[in-house]
């Protein structure tokens, strides 16, 4: 090399300069694509919002639909049934969700683990239409559409969703906490029941809380199994109940703006719900993710 | 150019390896770097303050001391990569050839061409061995020629002969002392002024470490280095200038200070700072 | 062990909803054989039933989705990753997933009511004006339902879920990978396109396979806004539907010689879900460059 070197500029300067510019374009895509994303949340939320503004009144809340489906009425029939359509689809995936995810977390061989949950994940993707589909074929072909058969439809919706939030929770327990109890001769069983599933609570009610979040937006598996019914208040779960994404979804379909101001006032409601719960629930699992120390 | 017949010796105090060697002519020496009060400070964490050194052209400055005294931190400094960290604050003056590397207008792309960096851990990329090499380059534009300029970057690393066969192979399927080397083929690919190495052997094993010394004695002909290191000897081994960095504890704060730079035989030998002294023969750190 | 009860159960849940689907599906199939795949005509009156414009219609209406979402979707997951400052990371990361928790009715709602006016007066006729000459872009629809809306709407579904995969995969590419390429002197695009984007390939194609899966399944919102066509053309404004919409907005009402070509359309298109969610998942499992990195 030469005595000494020739100054090189440390400036952005020819090819550099080229590359300079690249870079902030790239950027400037990047930045408005989240920009994008926000503004089509927002245009989405405050246009529900405005437009559910007229038909929101306590007696909307509390009133059952108009007997000949005119204005005036609410929805009260259908919130009660998508409470009870939920609530039952509930007590159904989530007790089989948390054995499976006890199963693939604390006894599977991993050679047995890895097709179970393939097949979780499969189920997962499911097009929704087909789950309801499948419960139409066992359920209510034959017989009647009823609200049970529309939550047997939710539960296999919301299954893959509580196993895996509960297989999360139960792979944040550290492994000390087991092998202490096996050290005190405690059984596999009993360290499960006795040990980690109480430190897991709240980890599993939270992904319980986003498994219903969901359900309780699905309109395609209720539309085989609880879709035809009368608007009349009632909590009898062997005949379909109204709901609240059925009605969203039959107001829509008709060319009554009346109907319509109804549809958005459902559509605000079952929105906040959604949003109250899955917010709420990815905070507290972010605090119980916290309070395991990892 | 591995060389099985090196020797690591283990237990020569850092004085005597220092004292075999001879003192660098420095008066006559271009000056690469010169620092002047350099300070770094995360949020309210001051790393290193009042640091004053100059680094001279072809020779390999050494950074010793105990952990956390900031020597990482330094060197990061001198190719911005601190810019890195959004809580990074510098103080103080950094010229390079005469620029100011955190001057108006300086941009840290174009101070990273001329500075390259070999990290602690050998960091290859998921690719091939040749791809591996070949990025920087294609992302600089240098697309001419570039089989020659692989070649001869391996060359320089010492590595060519090991996978000449084999460049289409993923560069993760070398061993990490190879690898290693691979990152300084990367480093060099595009032709530096200076090499920084980050402690570029404390994650491989004694044999590994030796053949990167010994090519650290062939890369300063064409490279200023600059080298951090926790171990003592090795400073003594391969460096010709050797910066002994400390922590300074008062009342009211702690910092990683420069508590002496000077020829490594002298800085081992006859240290001036008794900190120093207490250090090279072992009394502390 | 009842725990392993529920894991098997939940693979022999799946099996089972597909054996019953497709007999459900087996008169049809067995009437029409697999001729119905390329049979274009949907008429009840003149009971001539054939499944190849539904297919047509998932086919176009996805590819819609995943052209637009693709790039969306990775250059959200990048900004949020690489460019954003870090307060305003968490926020609009949250504001993305809020994007996915809307329920499909909902959105369906919009897309019928807002989305649907405002393509029909503005962004259709200028569509058709300037890029005319391009088959596609044919004449508007003065309702604004059509393959075009119902793209944009599973577009705005599939963006979350293939940004919040892609998200996860950025996050995991080593720090030293990403500092290795820096200190050589690269621009952050150029870190970005070198670096990160070849490491994570595989895992962006199987979020993009995952985000097909969902835009394939997806019955309501699609039906809402599609218009109920059954011709093939190439006019992306015309009326159509797809598999799952057809099912949805045909079932009720349809005698038993539709309802069974609808259930042979419902078993087409569970086979059509499985594929691309088992191929996600393989590709998954099977290919990861960044496997050995660590």
């Amino acid at each position: 090399m030469a005595a000494a070197t020739p100054q090189v500029s440390l400036r952005a300067t020819g090819s550099l300069r080229r590359r300079r510019i690249v870079n902030k374009i790239m950027e400037g895509v990047g930045t408005a694509a989240a920009l994008l994303a926000v503004a089509v949340l927002v245009v989405v939320t405050v246009s529900v919002a405005v437009r559910a503004a007229p038909a929101l009144s306590w007696d909307f809340l509390t009133q059952p639909p108009n007997l000949f489906g005119g204005p005036g009425g609410g929805i009260s029939s259908a919130i009660i049934g998508s409470a009870l359509i939920v609530g039952m689809a509930t007590a159904l995936a989530l007790p089989v969700g948390v054995l499976i995810a006890i199963y693939l977390t604390e006894f599977a061989p991993r050679a047995v683990a890895a097709p179970i949950q393939l097949a979780l994940d499969v189920l997962n993707g499911l097009p929704t239409i087909v789950v309801g589909i499948f419960v139409y074929g066992i359920l209510v072909i034959g017989h009647l559409q009823s609200a049970y058969a529309g939550a047997v439809a939710l539960s296999i919706v919301m299954l893959p969703l509580v196993s895996r939030a509960a297989q999360e929770t139960l792979l944040l327990v550290p492994s000390a906490l087991r092998e202490a109890s096996l050290a005190l001769g405690v059984s596999r069983w009993r360290t499960v029941v006795g040990v980690i599933l109480p430190t897991t609570f709240g980890g599993i009610m939270t992904g319980a809380v986003l498994a219903v979040a969901r359900a309780a937006g699905e309109t395609a598996p209720l539309l085989f199994t609880c879709s035809i019914f009368s608007p009349d208040v009632s909590t009898d779960v062997t005949k379909a109940l109204p709901n609240i994404p059925v009605l969203i979804f039959t107001y829509s379909e008709q060319p009554d703006p009346a109907l319509h101001e109804q549809a958005w006032g459902a559509a605000l409601v079952l929105m906040v719900f959604v949003l109250v719960a899955s917010l709420g629930a990815k905070a507290l699992l972010a605090r119980s993710r916290r309070k395991l120390g990892r | 150019m591995m060389n099985d017949n090196v020797t690591i010796p283990v237990d020569v105090a850092p004085v005597e390896i220092a004292q075999e060697r001879g003192a660098p002519e420095t008066a006559q020496r271009e000056v690469v770097f010169d620092v002047r009060d350099l300070g770094v400070h995360y949020g309210s964490t001051t790393a290193i303050s009042g640091v004053n050194l100059e680094i001279y052209r072809n020779l390999i400055t050494a950074m010793i001391g105990p952990s956390g005294c900031g020597k990482s931190t330094f060197i990061r400094c001198l190719n911005r990569m601190n810019d890195l960290v959004p809580s990074a604050r510098v103080t103080g003056n950094l010229m390079y050839r005469g620029q100011d590397i955190y001057g108006e207008g300086v941009d840290p792309v174009a101070v990273r061409r001329q500075i390259g960096m070999v990290f602690q851990r050998p960091n290859p990329f998921p690719k091939s061995i040749y791809d591996n090499v070949a990025w920087g380059p294609r992302v600089l534009g240098l697309k001419k020629r570039l089989d020659e300029r692989v070649e001869k970057a391996l060359r320089g690393a010492a590595l060519w002969e090991e996978v000449k066969d084999r460049l289409k192979r993923s560069a993760l399927s070398l061993s990490g002392g190879q690898q290693q080397r691979l990152c300084i083929a990367r480093a060099i690919a595009i032709e530096p002024d200076v090499l920084l190495l980050d402690e570029p052997a404390s994650a491989l094993d004694p044999i590994a470490t030796a053949a990167i010394e010994e090519l650290m004695h062939d890369l300063k002909r064409d490279y200023t280095i600059v080298i951090v290191t926790h171990n003592m000897q090795q400073a003594a081994r391969v460096a010709d200038m050797t910066a002994f960095f400390s922590l300074e504890v008062d009342e009211s704060h702690r910092s990683g200070v420069l508590v002496e730079y000077d020829n490594t035989d002298r800085l081992f030998t006859n240290p001036s700072d008794k900190r120093t002294e207490d250090y090279v023969t072992g009394r502390f750190g | 062990m009842i725990t392993a009860v529920a894991a098997f159960g939940s693979v022999f849940l799946l099996g089972w909803i597909v054996w019953k689907v497709i007999n459900l599906a087996w008169p049809a199939i067995d009437k029409y054989g697999l001729a119905f795949i390329t049979e274009d005509t949907w008429d009840p009156v003149k009971r001539t039933f054939g499944a190849l414009p539904f297919i047509y219609g998932t086919a176009v209406s996805s590819l819609i989705a995943l052209v637009i979402a693709t790039p969306l979707a990775i250059g959200i997951a990048l900004w949020l990753t690489e460019l954003a400052p870090r307060g305003v990371r968490g926020i609009v990361g949250s504001l993305v997933e809020v994007l996915a928790a809307i329920p499909s009715v909902v959105l369906g709602l919009w897309g019928i009511l807002v989305l649907g006016p405002f393509l029909a007066q503005h962004l259709e006729p200028w569509l058709h004006e300037h890029l005319g000459f391009i088959p596609i872009f044919g004449p508007p629809s003065p309702t604004g339902t059509g393959l075009f809306t119902a793209g944009l709407i599973l577009t705005i579904m599939v963006v979350p879920i293939v940004a919040s995969i892609c998200r996860e995969l950025f996050l995991q590419v080593p720090n030293e990978l990403e500092e290795g390429a820096l200190a050589l002197g690269s621009t952050r695009w150029e870190m970005v396109r070198g670096v990160i984007l070849p490491a994570t390939r595989t895992g962006i194609a199987a979020a993009i396979i995952l985000g097909l899966g969902r835009a394939l399944g997806e019955a309501i919102a699609v039906t809402q806004v599609i218009g109920g066509g059954t011709q093939i053309s190439s006019n992306i404004f015309g009326p159509s539907d797809t598999l799952a919409s057809k099912i949805a907005a045909s079932y009720q009402g349809a005698d038993p010689i539709e309802q069974s070509s609808l259930l042979y359309l419902a078993a087409i298109l569970l086979v059509i879900g499985l594929i691309a969610n088992f191929g996600a998942q393989i590709i998954v499992r099977r290919f990861d460059p960044l496997r050995d990195a660590h």
